[in-house]
Parts: C-alpha cells; sequence; structure tokens
C-alpha cells in the first residue's frame, strides 16, 4: 500500500476516524472500569470511617449529610450510631491554608467533641516536613487525639496553643489543626439540632428517625 | 540478530533517561521512591509499546501533514485507558503518582519514538523499539529512585536499612533530583568511555 497524500480529504478522514475510534475506546473502557472505580472509592472511605469514628453498627455513608461553617463553606459528616443513638461521627474536613494545596483529613469525634482518631486523606505538602502529619499529631507529647475540642481550639504552640508544630513546618501544622477544628465547627453545628431532636425523640418514645 | 540489537538499543546504547536526557518531567516528579519510579516506568512503557505497535501499522494511512495531531490523540487514548485500570484495580498506586499519569502524553520519548522509529519501521521491529525504550526508562527510573530513597529516608522498598534521621531530606526533594541523576550520567558517562577506550 502507498502512503496515503496529504490532500485535504484525506487528512479530514484520518483524523475522524482516528477520533471515532480513540473515542470508542474509551468509552468502552470507561464503562468497564466505572463500577471497581466507585467501588474502591467507597470501600477507602468506609475504611477511613471505621478508623476513625466510635464504634457504630448504622451505615454512616448513607446518612451522611453536609454541615455548613459558613456561607458556601460546608462540610460532609458521617454520623455514627449505636442502637440509634449518636455516639460520634467521622467529619471529612479539609483546609486551604497548607503550604501546596488543600488539605483533606478525616476527623473522628465521639458525642462530646473528644478527637478519637484522624487519617489525612489528600495532601501535597512537602515530603519529610509537611508530610510528617499522619504520625506526628499521634506522636505522645503533642498529640491531637484525646482532646476535646468542645472546650479547647487546638493551635500551635507559636500561636499560644498547646499543640508543637511539626519540626520546619509550621504553616502545614497551623492548617492540619485548623482542618480539625473545623471539623468540630461543623459537627457541634449539628449537634445542637440532634440534642433538641433526640429529647423529641424520647418525648415521643422514639418515634422519630435520625 | 536485528530485534536484540534494537531491544538493547532502548535499555543501553540510547537510554532515555540517560543518555538521550527525554522525559525529565516525570522522571525528577516520581523518582521519590524506588517504588514510585518503577511504576511510574511501567505505565509509561505500557503506553509506549501500544502506540509504538498502534502507529508502526497505520504508519501507512496517516498523512504526513497531521501526523503529529493522530500520534498525539492515539497515545493520550492509550494513557486514559491506563489511567482508567489503574485507578479501578490498584487505587493505592494511582494516590502515589497520582498527576504524573496523564503527563505521560506528554511525556517526550512517546512522541519522539513513534516519529523517530515506529511511523519507519515495521510493527515487530516497533513493538521492540517499544518495549526496549520503556524497560530503559524504568530501570533508570527505578535506580534513580532507589538512590533518592536510600539517601533520603534510608528505606528503600520498604526495608530499612538505617534510622531515617540521618537521611538527608535534599535527596527526596526537587535539587537531590537533579543532583543524583547529574551524578548517575556522569557514573555511566565514565563507564562508557572507559570501554570505548
Amino acid at each position: 500500500m502507498k502512503k496515503l497524500k496529504s490532500s485535504l480529504l484525506n487528512m479530514f478522514l484520518s483524523l475522524t476516524l482516528t477520533c471515532v475510534l480513540a473515542g470508542a475506546l474509551l468509552a468502552t473502557v470507561n464503562d468497564i472500569t466505572q463500577a471497581p472505580i466507585s467501588a474502591a472509592k467507597k470501600e477507602k472511605l468506609n475504611l477511613a470511617i471505621k478508623e476513625v469514628a466510635p464504634q457504630y453498627n448504622n451505615s454512616p455513608t448513607d446518612e451522611a449529610y453536609m454541615s455548613a461553617i459558613s456561607a458556601g463553606d460546608s462540610l460532609k459528616i458521617y454520623p455514627a450510631k449505636w442502637n440509634g443513638e449518636l455516639v460520634g461521627a467521622a467529619v471529612e474536613s479539609n483546609s486551604n491554608q497548607g503550604f501546596s494545596g488543600m488539605i483533606k483529613v478525616i476527623v473522628g469525634l465521639d458525642a462530646e467533641g473528644k478527637l478519637l482518631n484522624y487519617k489525612v486523606l489528600e495532601h501535597a505538602e512537602t515530603p519529610g516536613l509537611g508530610s510528617k502529619m499522619e504520625d506526628w499529631f499521634r506522636a505522645a507529647n503533642h498529640t491531637v487525639v484525646g482532646k476535646n475540642l468542645a472546650t479547647t481550639v487546638l493551635k500551635v504552640s507559636k500561636d499560644d496553643g498547646d499543640i508543637d508544630a511539626i519540626t520546619a513546618a509550621t504553616i502545614s501544622s497551623r492548617a492540619f489543626l485548623n482542618a480539625v477544628n473545623r471539623a468540630y465547627m461543623a459537627f457541634s453545628g449539628k449537634t445542637a439540632d440532634t440534642d433538641s431532636a433526640t429529647e423529641a425523640t424520647t418525648s415521643a418514645s422514639g418515634k422519630v428517625k435520625h | 540478530m536485528k530485534s536484540i540489537k534494537i531491544l538493547l538499543n532502548g535499555i543501553i546504547h540510547e537510554n532515555p533517561t540517560f543518555i538521550l536526557l527525554l522525559g525529565m518531567c516525570p522522571t525528577l516528579g516520581t523518582t521519590s521512591s524506588a517504588i514510585n519510579g518503577m511504576a511510574m516506568g511501567l505505565a509509561t512503557t505500557f503506553v509506549l509499546i501500544c502506540s509504538n505497535t498502534t502507529i508502526s501499522s497505520v504508519k501507512k494511512m496517516v498523512p504526513d501533514q497531521v501526523r503529529i495531531p493522530i500520534y498525539i490523540v492515539l497515545t493520550a487514548s492509550f494513557v486514559s485507558v491506563i489511567q482508567m485500570l489503574m485507578e479501578a484495580y490498584f487505587p493505592a498506586l494511582y494516590s502515589s503518582l497520582g498527576l504524573f499519569i496523564p503527563l505521560i502524553v506528554v511525556n517526550c520519548i512517546i512522541l519522539g519514538r513513534a516519529e523517530a522509529f515506529a511511523s519507519k519501521n515495521s510493527v515487530y521491529h516497533s513493538f521492540l523499539d517499544g518495549v526496549g525504550n520503556g524497560l530503559g526508562f524504568t530501570l533508570a527510573l527505578t535506580l534513580l529512585g532507589l538512590v533518592r530513597e536510600l539517601l533520603g529516608t534510608g528505606k528503600c522498598f520498604g526495608f530499612s536499612f538505617y534510622p531515617e534521621n540521618y537521611g538527608s531530606l535534599l535527596f527526596v526533594l526537587a535539587p537531590g533530583g537533579f543532583i543524583v541523576l547529574g551524578l548517575l550520567i556522569a557514573i555511566i558517562n565514565h563507564i562508557k568511555e572507559k570501554k570505548n577506550v
């Protein structure tokens, strides 16, 4: 076969054909992988919730709701319930005050606002410095786990707080604590409501469901 | 005989990273650890084999004046395919390579091999060229990642060789990437010169 000449018709046809075939290939693969991708994402989320939230026997992902902190700024909350009673929640929080890009964490709180556990979902901090946050804030002498966010706002020691920042990564540390504080803000905004709702529930002898 | 020569050409004589210095962006970006470098190399290898083979088999049907857009559409499709497959079946790897997968499209090794080799040679030889260059790239990235991770964190492939505190963070960051790359190229040039004399 001779090589095709670069005539207008040839160029038009070959480009069109290539794009149609490429489109068909992509559509097929997208079809095949769609289900596994969403399953993998869901499983990752479920694992993260299980890791940080108090023990629950409901399905937090199905009962998830958005809680607004301020206008146009809301966080997703996965309530953890034991036999229908709210025992805490996993809050998907974020902060844009990081050293580079968004920091996303999932924070586990009990009903009183005590921080149970956390997990960094996504960050783009400097490797070896800011990226240490996953372990740093668990270490015994500067942990945030067990702090009651209802009574204290977490701050790094440079800002007169009682949490030691990661060495050489104060900005990342501030952003991390900011994300944790925001998680409680979102959660508490709702607990006020649920408290009254629980009272209503008890008086109506358990008719109202969450 | 020629097949072996083509294969070795990509791995050793014209190694895309160490000799031709092609595709430096993903090279420096992903080699902060050996495993990341290897994964990036293998992903590129896959795309390279697919693109080389396809481009070589359609080379007669591609008019010269629109060959570059067609090559790019083909490579971009393969990259999207591998991205979706990775996200579906290897989510952990996908999240650590993240941004660099779509960047394979503009990796000049791919277009370079398409232009310089696949558009002129037979399908079988183009396939071998893809394998050779892909493996060469993978090898180079793994080596680079290995050295950087070892110097930077004292670990490699999950094994710890010395406490992390003694590692020099510089090597995990971008400047360390340049330094290690430069030193490795120097060593390779040295060996090459010795051989030629």
